[in-house]
């Protein structure tokens, strides 16, 4: 049963290992981070020992003699012990003022003139949907992206909070149920990365993961002849089947998808016929339930960027 | 008649949690079987269990500590043991249903009835001694919130054998822990045992601000108070400051369970964000209140064991202050994934690595502290040394997760994981050890076991180092928490060595408890009959040890940091005993916070059944008895002057 795997990838780090920019630039930025600390931290820990050994009771050396009883108050050393790190963190502030702004994972991405994919994405208990809103086809537990393209995810949930997150690609972001938040990922080299929801919703949550295929423009295009070739239609009431609780499940794909699925979601679709309703209208009477989802969700003096941001 | 309660609720088939209930039931048995055949129920309700004496009640809480301590580290080896089995295809022995009850539970009791009650068992014991005063301000509310703190700790356990626990992590977000998504008692039980015992902690809070900003010795003006009475005063200010919040977001989860409302739910208006908010408003403060005091401990231990005073004590009372301020400004960074904006983000990012400054001076002091001095290798020592560079390793991972962009990776990862642990481990656990190994000569009038206490910090520590190290290896790999099976055999073998880890710690707590049983057992040896014994400097060590109840017999003189220390040095220490003595005016036992509390008891459990008369009969009858005692003739007696002569006479024998 138990044997060790090669040394190869028993150190291997998913987050060292980015295979996009924006995970490269949080590796760095972890890194940078990182090293920062280790200047103040180090000395502490190299000095807590140093000290405590050095300054030991009941020895006889040199150190011995140099104890002072009373001594308790140095301007001198205060001045150090508080200067040193508020310079630590005034970098470190600048770092993270600047990352906090390249790395908002709401804003637009660009690559030369190359035109972004966009996939909708909404969590359920417990798989995730992938819909193509341009190709019009969608996939479960499966995502396939094309390299060295932008990728603008808008996601949602249809049940409790998730997190979606591609952790060899960067960032993560949660999804939310009546709100949508945004995320950009790029991927620049083929390859299949592992997908997960990075927050636990219940008991299938650990099932609840996906492969991402980063592939070639042209193979992109060949997985979508394929998928429209391979038939299925997602429809308001095949997206409310998906809805209902299952684990660990298998991958699949439709060659069409109703214009309005992702509305529906947001809104919350409850039944078979409401669902289907709203997904090839656009959720009922018009913007009025997803108003209202918004409108509750945008109270003033909350902290609800994510669905602010969303239509402004 | 009886609610939702049928004999169903009792999980006859599922051997696990029938094995451990049939434990507790033994164990329960036992200890009441014994207390009956020694004919020790009148002693234990006469002097313990209404017993006002801050003294024992801080006993009594760290008692309750130590049993959570057990309780919440056999969850965590369930979950250790279960993720070790299950992340090489296996599906190991704990299907989802459990083992999401076993991590919220863990959370729940490590951090609300093991943390806590140590925290608030070692303010209560020394912070009216350091302070030179002979009890809290308020000790028949200290007596009830001690028991209000129980009654929670007792719900979690009825829900093992009664229904079950809540399946939504400990902070139970909405909307999983709604009806719609949670329809069990689990989440009921929950919110009831959290609710009792914080209306017990906010009792307390208020008790121990009152206690010290009215009560110091003469002459102890805020500037010249012990170091662990700030630490504890900042701590008891965010309690009341944050408490409130608590069991108003709890309250709201709860109307939305009970009556149907939308305060956090997905439709009807409601807002889960909003739960988010509130409950890290109260959840980051919470941390302090944990850690504040802990550095208050190592403040006392490092100066007392260096043989000199603490370096820079002002700062030192700056920082905590500054600690304590900002505390309520970074609790965002509990979400920066779920969309804020970049300028809120990079706000509280910044606000969070702030708090890195006066800690990072408060390492530095206690670092000067050992400079020059004579340290000698103590219990104490070890548990501070080791939190010294523990804390520091947590410390920059916090740090570097509070830079939003690369907390947007490792989010709810192992690695945070490994991070909170690191600190509260090795901030507050060893606090609390430390705590414990300094105060037990003054609460028992002997030692622990210096070689098993040594020994259990060591394994402890180690133990610590090869449990968690692993998970930031794994965060690192893209492993996210709270999974209850996984299929990687490179993550297999961390969390194999994970496990490993864990089982050194378990010998660090077996260590630990024989440490305790095997000082009983020589306490002869052990005894010290000097009140003082590591020659320490704060007015906790001017009285004898055990003290006598009215703590001093002698008001003591408070105007000098560290003013035990300073009447040594005069001669001043040890007025003549012979002389004679005032009356001592002393608050007397009292039943009602018992009693009061077993109503509360009663009132939760009905309400998480929904047995409504009992709910409104046990409510009812709070206040009836609370009203009643405050009729009450007998609440303090004097100490006679002469019986104060003898108690010190004895006592300095
Ligand atoms: C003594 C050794 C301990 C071990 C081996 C241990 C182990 C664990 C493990 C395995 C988890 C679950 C990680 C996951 O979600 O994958 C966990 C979660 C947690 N632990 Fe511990 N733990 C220990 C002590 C403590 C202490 C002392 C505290 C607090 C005072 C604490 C507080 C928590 C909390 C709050 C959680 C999160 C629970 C949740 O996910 O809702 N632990 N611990
Ligand atoms: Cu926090």
């Amino acid at each position: 049963m138990f044997h060790i795997p090669p040394l190869s990838d028993l150190f291997h780090m998913a987050l060292l290992d980015p295979k996009g920019p924006i995970g490269a630039d949080e590796k760095s930025l972890i890194l940078l981070a990182t090293g920062l600390m280790l200047l103040v931290v180090v000395p502490v820990i190299v000095l807590t020992l140093v000290f405590a050994w050095r300054y030991r009771a009941g020895q006889k050396g040199a150190f011995a003699a140099t104890y002072m009883p009373e001594w308790s108050h140095s301007g001198r050393i205060e001045a150090v012990i508080w200067g040193v790190p508020c310079l630590i963190i005034a970098a470190l502030a600048v770092v993270t003022w600047r990352s906090s702004h390249s790395l908002d994972p709401f804003r637009p991405l660009t690559l030369g003139n190359v035109k972004p994919v966009e996939v909708e994405v909404v969590s359920l208990d417990w798989k995730w949907l992938f819909i193509y809103p341009e190709l019009k086809l969608a996939s479960v537990n499966e995502l396939v992206v094309p390299t060295n393209t932008p990728v603008e995810f808008r996601l949602t949930s249809a049940s409790v909070m998730n997190s979606f997150f591609i952790p060899q690609l960067g960032s993560q972001i949660y999804t939310m149920t009546g709100m949508v938040t945004k995320l950009g990922l790029i991927a620049s080299q083929p390859g299949v990365y592992r997908g997960i929801s990075a927050n636990y919703s219940g008991d299938g949550f650990s099932g609840m993961h996906f492969e991402t295929h980063a592939v070639a423009p042209a193979d992109f295009q060949a997985w979508v002849t394929k998928v429209r070739a391979h038939g299925g239609t997602l429809d308001g009431a095949a997206y409310y089947g998906l809805t209902q609780p299952s684990e660990d499940v298998p991958v699949s794909t439709y060659a069409r998808v109703s214009p309005h699925v992702f509305a529906a979601a947001l809104a919350l679709c409850k039944s078979a016929q409401a669902c289907q309703q709203e997904a090839e209208h656009g959720p009922m009477g018009g913007m009025h339930m997803a108003m209202n989802q918004t409108s509750s969700t945008a109270m003033p003096g909350m902290t609800m960027p994510a669905a602010a941001k969303q239509e402004h | 008649m009886m609610g939702k309660l049928t004999l169903s609720a009792i999980p006859y088939n599922i051997p696990i949690v029938m094995g451990a209930v049939a434990g507790m039931i033994i164990a329960a048995v036992t200890v009441l079987g014994l207390v009956t055949y020694f004919r020790l129920w009148g002693y234990l309700w006469k002097n313990w269990l209404t017993s006002v004496d801050h003294k024992k009640i801080g006993v009594m809480y760290i008692i309750l500590a130590l049993v959570m301590l057990l309780r919440g580290f056999a969850d965590a080896l369930m979950m250790r043991s279960q993720q070790a089995l299950a992340s090489n295809g296996g599906a190991g022995y704990l299907p989802p249903e459990h083992f999401d009850q076993v991590f919220t539970a863990h959370g729940v009791i490590m951090i609300f009835f093991m943390a806590m009650p140590f925290i608030v068992g070692l303010m209560n014991f020394v912070v009216p001694l350091q302070l030179g005063a002979r009890d809290v301000a308020f000790p028949y509310i200290n007596n009830m919130a001690f028991w209000l703190t129980v009654v929670g700790a007792l719900l979690i356990n009825i829900s093992l054998a009664i229904g079950n626990f809540a399946r939504t992590g400990w902070l139970a977000y909405p909307p999983l822990s709604e009806l719609h998504y949670s329809p069990g008692v689990g989440v009921d039980y929950y919110l009831w045992a959290l609710q009792i015992a914080g209306v017990g902690t906010l009792m307390g809070g208020v008790n121990f601000i009152t206690t010290i900003l009215k009560m110091r010795a003469p002459g102890m003006t805020m500037m010249k108070m012990p170091i662990f009475c700030w630490t504890a005063l900042c701590a008891n200010i965010l309690i009341v400051a944050s408490f409130p919040i608590l069991t108003a977001t709890l309250g709201m989860l709860a109307l939305d369970r009970y009556l149907g409302m939308h305060f956090f739910t997905n439709s009807g208006g409601g807002n889960p964000m909003m739960y988010i908010n509130l409950i890290w408003t109260w959840g980051h403060p919470e941390v302090y209140i944990l850690i504040l005091p802990c550095f208050g401990v190592f403040s006392e231990v490092i100066a007392t064991f260096s043989r000199k005073p603490l370096f820079g004590y002002k700062s030192m009372v700056y920082a905590t202050a500054c600690i304590t301020v900002l505390a309520f400004v970074v609790w965002l960074h509990h979400f920066f994934t779920m969309g804020s904006g970049a300028n809120v983000n990079a706000f509280f990012g910044i606000a969070t690595m702030v708090i890195a400054i006066p800690t990072g001076a408060k390492i530095f002091n206690w670092l000067f502290t050992m400079f020059r001095g004579q340290v000698e290798f103590s219990v104490p020592v070890l548990w501070t040394i080791g939190f010294m560079v523990t804390f520091t390793i947590g410390g920059m991972t916090g740090v570097l997760m509070a830079v939003p962009p690369a907390d947007f990776v490792l989010h709810n990862s192992l690695f945070l994981i490994a991070h909170f642990h690191n600190v509260i481990i090795g901030g507050v656990v060893f606090g609390c050890m430390a705590g414990m190994n300094y105060w037990f000569p003054k609460a028992f009038g002997f030692k622990l076991d210096e070689r098993l206490g040594k020994a259990s910090f060591w394994c402890w520590i180690v133990g610590f180092y090869i449990a968690f190290m692993p998970l930031y290896a794994l965060g690192m790999m893209g492993m996210t928490r709270r999974m209850d099976r996984v299929d990687n055999p490179v993550w297999h073998v961390y969390l194999i060595v994970a496990a490993g880890g864990a089982l050194i710690i378990a010998a660090g707590i077996g260590l630990q408890i024989l440490q305790i049983v095997y000082s009983i057992w020589k306490r002869v040896e052990l005894r010290d009959l000097t009140g003082d014994p590591w020659n320490a400097r704060t007015l906790e060590w001017a009285t004898s040890s055990p003290p006598a109840d009215y703590n001093f017999a002698r008001t003591p003189d408070g105007s000098s940091i560290d003013a035990y220390w300073e009447a040594k040095r005069k001669g001043t220490a040890h007025p003549n005993p012979a002389a004679s003595y005032r009356p001592i005016h002393m608050p007397s036992n009292t039943g009602t916070g018992i009693i009061v509390s077993g109503f509360a008891m009663a009132m939760g459990f009905a309400l998480v059944w929904h047995i409504w008369w009992l709910a409104v009969a046990s409510f009812a009858a709070i206040p009836v008895l609370i009203i009643n005692h405050s009729f009450n003739e007998n609440r303090s007696f004097y100490v006679p002057g002469d019986v104060v002569a003898r108690t010190e006479a004895a006592a300095s024998r």
